[in-house]
């Protein structure tokens, strides 16, 4: 058979084909994992509550409530309580401010409103820069186990507490990504702001 | 041409890091470990075989003016289920390669081999040469990868060697150019003596 000439309609012909094969092979791929990458995100979601908070044995993922934060968005917060006292809040919270798409970070905090840890679930920052916000993979993140926030001075009065040191804040920025850190300080902020709704 | 030679030209002669230096993006950005390295490897070989298979079976029907798109559209759909299935599948190794993962889509060697091979060659070859070069593309990274978690991290597959950290530059970016050209002086060297 010899190869099919390079008429106007065989190229569409066949481009068109070729894409409407793909896109239905793509169809069925997603259909068939989208249960278990559901699963696997929920386990994480598990571990990651698991990692910011004090030791609970109640199921933070049945009790979750929302609270409304600024733009009319919400975010998720999963009580953690041992022997039915409340021993933290895990809030799962998140930024539009990231280099490249949504980040979110679940934070934890003591019931007297000391972030416990911060786990980050989901970001599409730059392999190597950005997502140095992994606690794996520097320290940058450590930075705000045990802050004490309510005790944080707003140096420049702007209302924003967790601020990097480029902003008069008091967080060491990543080196060469300061656009995440600030998404990463904003997360946090916005989920300090939904702990003190919960407080009142 | 021989069945054995297209598989192993892969490995030595023709490999796609140290003789080709095809898809050096994936190369130097995932091999800050062993694991790293093998996994991204093995992504990559299943890639290119499938992306083989299928240019070799289409490659009369294919115009010619249209090939590389068609080619790309291919290669991304087989990307993309490389990506759902790990994600659905083995969570741990996509939260380390997850970010990397889309990248395989423009590795130069994927669309190198459908270009330069399957498409002017049978469905078995093809699928001899994807193995060949994706074995020898993954052979390649774990080196990298190890070479790099031993002086970086002073462990190889996560199995601690000595303590301490090791030389962090290794496991930045310029080591891993540092690494890389050493790897090839030496493999060059070997090439050069046994004429593989």
């Amino acid at each position: 058979m010899a190869q099919r000439e390079s008429t106007f309609v065989n190229m569409v012909v066949v481009l068109f084909l070729v894409s409407a094969i793909a896109a239905t092979a793509l169809a069925f791929v997603y259909q068939a994992t989208k249960e278990p990458i559901l699963k696997s995100k929920l386990e994480k979601k598990k571990r990651a509550i698991k990692n910011v908070v004090n030791d609970f044995d109640n199921n933070p993922i049945e009790e979750m409530f929302k609270i409304p934060v600024e733009g009319g968005d919400s975010v998720e917060c999963y009580p953690a309580k041992k022997d039915g006292k409340i021993v933290g809040y895990a809030v799962k919270t998140f930024s539009k401010k990231g280099f490249s798409g949504l980040i979110t970070v679940m934070v934890g905090f003591d019931p007297d409103g000391h972030i416990h840890k911060t786990a980050v679930l989901e970001h599409h920052e730059t392999p190597g820069l950005g997502d140095k916000m992994q606690r794996n993979k520097s320290n940058f993140s450590k930075q705000f186990d045990n802050m004490d926030v309510p005790d944080i001075p707003d140096k420049d009065n702007d209302g924003i507490i967790i601020e990097v040191k480029k902003d008069n804040g008091t967080v060491d920025a990543i080196t060469a990504a300061t656009i995440t850190s600030r998404a990463f300080c904003d997360a946090t902020e916005r989920a300090y702001n939904a702990f003190k709704k919960i407080k009142k | 041409m021989n069945k054995l030679k297209i598989f192993t030209k892969g490995f030595f002669s023709e490999n796609a890091v140290f003789v080709m230096l095809l898809g050096l993006c994936p190369t130097l950005g995932t091999t800050t470990s062993a694991i790293n390295g093998l996994g991204m490897g093995l992504a990559t070989t299943f890639v290119l075989v499938m992306s083989n298979i299928v240019v070799s079976l289409v490659k009369k029907q294919i115009p010619d003016k249209v090939r590389i798109p068609a080619f790309i559209v291919i290669i991304a759909s087989f990307v993309t289920i490389v990506e759902l299935t790990m994600q659905a599948y083995i969570p741990d190794l996509y939260d380390v390669l997850g970010l990397f993962i889309p990248l395989i889509v423009v590795n130069c060697l994927i669309l190198g081999r459908a270009e330069a091979f399957a498409s002017k060659n049978n469905i078995i070859n093809s699928v001899l040469d994807g193995l060949g070069m994706g074995l020898g593309f993954s052979m390649a990274l774990t080196m990298l990868g190890a070479v790099r978690e031993i002086l970086g991290s002073g462990s190889v597959f996560n199995i601690k060697i000595y303590e301490g950290d090791g030389a962090l530059v290794f496991v930045l970016a310029p080591g891993a150019f540092i690494v890389l050209g050493y790897l090839i002086a030496f493999v060059n060297r070997l090439q050069k003596r046994k004429n593989i």
